[in-house]
């Protein structure tokens, strides 16, 4: 751009070529702009600052946004003699003069020939909120975004107005909403009147983003205060519940009592007053008798070789004479009466996030103690077979799924491979298993138990020779790794989402193979009455092998979907099988529906109660647990009991 | 009376006697009593061992006898073991600190000594103060009267709980699983009051008296031979004459004992919380001989060991149990400690360490299902043992519904 120069004509044509619907301007650059006002500008204060500069704000000149910024870094200097305002490169031994309005140097000056401008810092304050009005209407969008965050991280008062005044020609409706947003928490705080301030706050309830949180947590900040009365006419947050200790403490800090002497302080004051065999008279030997201490202490106090004892009774006494209140900053009430309302209504909105948060959570716990349990509930609900090797299975699953990571590097393909393998694997250990050991216990469940505990712990160890008894990984595929946010408090890991996916397909796919198959005609049948199916010529042994079976595929690959989210130990299956146990007694046994019912209370139960004491999960669980035990008192067949013949007795 | 008693179970006067031979040899060869042909360190695994048959039996007689797999006795061994921590490691705690502050200018407070004796202990988990659980720990008769009180208050409430609403078989087992795993886990926070998963240590010293390990080793190892010998008796009175009768005939058929008019729950509930107190008294023998507890000593997984042994053993007769237990873990003592040699295979090595467990859990499997009588089953070949008539008899188990012989061999 070559626009404007020193020479009047060629400015007057470029003027009358662009500026023509601006002809009211009487000058065109911006050095004649400045001249209006150049003795303020030159030696510019915070109070006439901004009368100097409206004119050029005023105009659409685009060298303002530049020269503002380099007036604000000071680097614009002023000739005295013409009062002529350029920009200066500092040379060797002299400044190179720029001019304002073309950039190009003009020449050279000695800096004692020049007055550099003192801009200080009230004026960059000004100048920045003035910057602000251009960076906010700026054509590059990016720029405006930066804008806005530069307000939101260190909100002013002087934001407000240029912030307001760029709203109405924002195009983009995204940033204008922010805007808007941005306005109101502004508003809220630096607002001129009490009602623009008080419609600010409660156009902000309901919105539970951290940034209003803060705005009305800092509208709502208070001191802390004593005094022997409550005052009048200030704006009071209320009383402060302090401990006895702690009120006297703070006394003490402000001077209104003498400090209380701690049992050490005695200990060491008297120590350091011993003469011969007593301390002010009362022998050393007395002194595990802590009334023996204070006497000589007091004793040692009255001389005034220390300070003075505080007995309990002045303590509640002093305690008793004060109130201890807060003060809010703001000293409008309206203002903190709004704040205080619209914090509340968003403190019960996060309460509501936060309970559909822990509802999630608890959503997808449930999913993975289903997945953990529902082959359980096959061999145990539907068999009678208590298998305490199915942790283990569990586990075999997982480490199938990290062996097939380490030679297929591709995640995505791996775990697609993974799946289907690991459930090859467990079912063919689940087969093996009922042939060699199961099949010869059928009718005796507790040395079941006690066989397969013995598998269970032969297993982990296998599992800890071969693969070492650190954790392995098993790393998610990159697009199960994000989370899906839904707001600043609800967010659920992808993960999460497709154990629960996975979860489901489990639950309609074992209920169509039960409900709808041969397969599953024949196992409904074996778990009524052996006997009978057998007669009807189902071969029970078959249905058995395959039941297991299919109980121990099933765990394979939860295993694979547990070792995704958790790392993959040898012991990882021995973490979920007590949990798995007693998600199935608990929902009633050998009905899929009752696996269901068991998981969700669990997993509800255990969330529901880290929701009270969240620092602690040990004693949530503890706490589920001895809620189960107390649960299964009074329903000792579960949620969904069979009911009928199909009970089995 | 009581010479008949003795004279129907010969086993008891054999076991006494060989007991007491077992004791007398230890003592005999002991460090602190006798030629010191023995290190101390063995006379503590042996004393420890005792106290982990008497458990056994404890365990048997629940199990084996009345049918109730409890998968919670070695919780109660756990218990008995803390309450006997609680104060020794106090009483020790106390001795320290009164001899370290004596040098003081200054004679301790009560008030000091207790602050001193609190960041003591509870410095590990950050705090000092005593909670509320440890009001007793000063006491050595009261901390006594919990090893008893606490194990049988539990298992008297669980029991009862458990068995009024008629839970039974592998519900109970899962059940009592689900409890010892709610008592390890709650111990193992910091908040418990029991030093979190640090658990309470130094436990092998003898507050009080300025003894030698030798020589506090081999009175434990006679204070567990003698628990053991009473323990045997106990339970050898409890499993015989009518009251063992119907014991056994809840395990055989609940529902049938019940109709013939014996209140089922009050026999099962007085079982189940004898043995609880029996096994928390073997963990206040046992734990001073190892010399620290933490909550991972009562995981589940322990009183599934607890099965184990008694199941290898022998279920049903209470010498089963002690061959069991002392067979199982000292074997677990020697493989696990690097006694056992390794095994050469050309291709590979076989360390024991690594492999025990494989064994264990292979050797379980196999013991389960070809030789359901354990070890002590055995002793029925050589016949001493009164015949019992064929067909009188089903051994397929405990529990609900179990098949009687003749309709097993039917299938």
């Amino acid at each position: 751009m070559t626009r404007g120069s020193k020479k009047p004509m060629r400015a007057f044509f470029l003027a009358c070529a662009l500026c023509l619907a601006a002809g009211a301007a009487l000058a065109q650059d911006l050095q004649s702009l400045l001249q209006q006002n150049a003795e303020e500008i030159g030696d510019p204060s915070r109070r006439t600052i901004a009368e100097a500069l409206e004119p050029v704000l005023e105009s659409d000149l685009p060298q303002v946004l530049d020269f503002l910024e380099r007036y604000a870094a000071r680097e614009v200097w002023q000739r005295p003699e013409d009062g002529l305002f350029f920009y200066a490169e500092e040379g060797d031994d002299a400044l190179t003069l720029i001019d304002i309005d073309t950039g190009e140097p003009v020449g050279t000056a000695s800096s004692r020939e020049m007055n550099n401008i003192r801009v200080n810092a009230g004026v960059r304050g000004v100048i920045n909120s003035a910057l602000v009005q251009f960076q906010l209407s700026d054509d590059d969008a990016s720029r405006r975004i930066a804008a806005l965050d530069a307000i939101a991280r260190s909100p002013e008062p002087e934001h407000l107005a240029p912030l307001l005044n760029s709203i109405e020609d924002e195009p983009s409706p995204a940033i204008r909403e922010r805007k808007e947003r941005l306005a109101s928490i502004l508003t809220a705080r630096f607002g001129e009147s009490t009602e623009a301030r008080v419609a600010a706050i409660d156009s902000m309830a309901g919105d539970t983003s951290i940034d209003v949180r803060a705005t009305l947590n800092q509208i709502l900040g208070a001191s802390d205060e004593i005094g022997e009365t409550l005052p009048e006419g200030e704006n009071l947050a209320g009383e402060r519940e302090l401990t006895r200790d702690e009120a006297y403490a703070e006394l003490a800090e402000e001077g209104l009592a003498s400090p209380r002497v701690s049992d050490a302080d005695i200990a060491a004051a008297l120590q350091a007053n011993i003469e011969g065999d007593a301390v002010a008279g009362v022998p050393v030997a007395t002194m595990s008798d802590p009334a023996a201490r204070i006497r000589a202490y007091e004793a040692l106090a009255e001389s005034g070789t220390v300070p003075p004892f505080v007995s309990e009774d002045e303590v509640d006494d002093l305690v008793d004479a004060y109130v201890y209140y807060q003060v809010y900053y703001e000293d409008d009430p309206a203002v903190t009466d709004a704040a205080r309302g619209a914090l509340g209504a968003i403190e019960t909105r996060v309460a509501l996030y936060q309970f559909a948060d822990i509802a999630l959570d608890a959503l997808s716990l449930a999913s993975i103690y289903f997945l953990a349990a529902i082959g359980l509930a096959i061999t145990f609900g539907v068999m009678g077979v208590i298998n305490m090797a199915h942790g283990e299975f569990i586990m075999m699953g997982a480490y199938t799924g990290y062996v097939v990571q380490q030679i297929v590097p591709d995640y995505t393909v791996s775990l697609v491979i993974a799946l289907p393998l690991a459930f090859a694997v467990t079912f063919a250990a689940g087969v093996l298993l009922e042939r060699l050991v199961i099949r010869h216990l059928y009718h005796r469940p507790l040395e079941t138990l006690l066989a397969t505990f013995g598998i269970s712990i032969a297993l982990q160890q296998l599992a800890k020779n071969i693969f070492g008894t650190q954790a392995r990984p098993l790393t998610s595929p990159a697009w199960l790794g994000g989370q899906m946010e839904i707001n600043d408090i609800i967010s659920i890991s992808n993960i999460r989402i497709a154990i629960f996916v996975l979860a489901a397909i489990f639950l309609v796919g074992l209920l169509l193979l039960l409900n709808r198959t041969r397969l599953g005609l024949e196992v409904r049948a074996v778990t009524q009455n052996p006997g009978m199916a057998a007669s009807m010529g189902i071969n029970p042994d078959r249905i058995n092998m395959l039941t297991f079976g299919l109980g121990s595929g099933i765990a394979g690959i939860a295993g694979v979907a547990i070792g995704l989210y958790a790392q993959v130990t040898s012991e990882m299956g021995a973490n979920y099988i007590v949990q798995s146990f007693m998600t199935v007694v608990v929902g009633g046994v050998g009905n899929v529906w009752g696996t269901l019912a068991g998981a969700g209370l669990i997993g509800i139960l255990q969330k529901g109660i880290e929701w009270f004491n969240p620092s602690n999960t040990l004693a949530a669980q503890t706490y589920m647990i001895l809620f189960i035990i107390l649960f299964i008192q009074f329903r000792p067949k579960g949620i969904v009991a069979l009911k009928g013949r199909a009970a089995g007795d | 009376m009581q010479r008949s008693f003795f004279f129907r179970n010969p086993s008891i006067l054999v076991f006494i006697g060989l007991l007491a031979v077992f004791t007398l040899a230890v003592t005999l060869m002991s460090a602190g009593a006798g030629s010191g042909a023995i290190s101390t360190s063995f006379v503590k695994t042996l004393g420890r061992t005792l106290c982990l048959c008497l458990v056994a039996i404890a365990m048997d007689v629940v199990w084996g006898y009345c049918g109730i797999l409890s998968l919670g006795h070695f919780a109660f061994f756990g218990i008995g073991g803390y309450a006997i921590g609680m104060w020794l490691m106090y009483a020790r705690t106390e001795e320290i600190v009164v001899s370290s502050l004596a040098g003081a200018t200054l004679p301790p407070t009560p008030q000091e000594v207790s602050d001193a004796i609190g960041s003591q202990i509870f410095g590990v988990v950050g705090s000092s103060d005593f909670p509320a659980i440890w009001a007793f720990a000063h006491s050595l008769p009261l901390q006594l009267l919990a090893v008893v009180l606490v194990p049988g208050l539990l298992a008297l409430v669980f029991g009862w709980l458990a068995f009024r609403s008629r839970v039974t078989g592998v519900y109970l087992s899962i059940l009592t699983q689900a409890m010892t795993l709610a008592l390890s886990l709650y111990l193992f926070q910091n908040d418990s009051g029991l030093r979190g998963n640090n658990g309470l240590s130094g436990l092998q010293n003898m507050p009080g008296e300025d003894l030698g390990q030798d020589v506090i080793s081999i009175r434990f190892f006679w204070a567990s031979a003698l628990a053991l010998g009473l323990g045997y008796v106990l339970f050898g009175w409890v499993v015989s004459g009518k009251m063992g009768s119907v014991i056994r005939a809840i395990r055989d058929d609940e529902a049938r004992v019940r109709f013939l008019g014996y209140h089922v729950e009050s026999y099962k509930l007085f079982v189940f919380t004898i043995t609880a107190v029996v096994a928390g008294i073997a963990g206040a023998l046992y734990y001073p001989q190892a010399g620290i507890i933490n909550p991972a000593e009562i995981a589940p997984i322990a009183s599934i060991y607890l099965a184990v042994w008694v199941a290898i053993g022998g279920r049903g007769r209470l010498y089963g149990a002690v061959i069991g237990a002392a067979l199982v873990s000292l074997a677990s003592t020697w493989f696990t400690g690097g006694g056992a040699p390794p095994i050469d295979l050309g291709f590979y090595r076989v360390i024991w360490t690594d492999w025990w467990l494989v064994l264990l859990g292979l050797v379980f499997v196999l013991v389960t299902l070809f030789f359901p009588k354990g070890i002590g089953g055995l002793v029925d070949l050589l016949g001493i043992n009164r015949p019992v008539k064929q067909g009188r008899t089903g051994d397929y188990g405990p529990d609900v519904g179990a098949w009687r012989k003749r309709e097993g061999e039917e299938e």
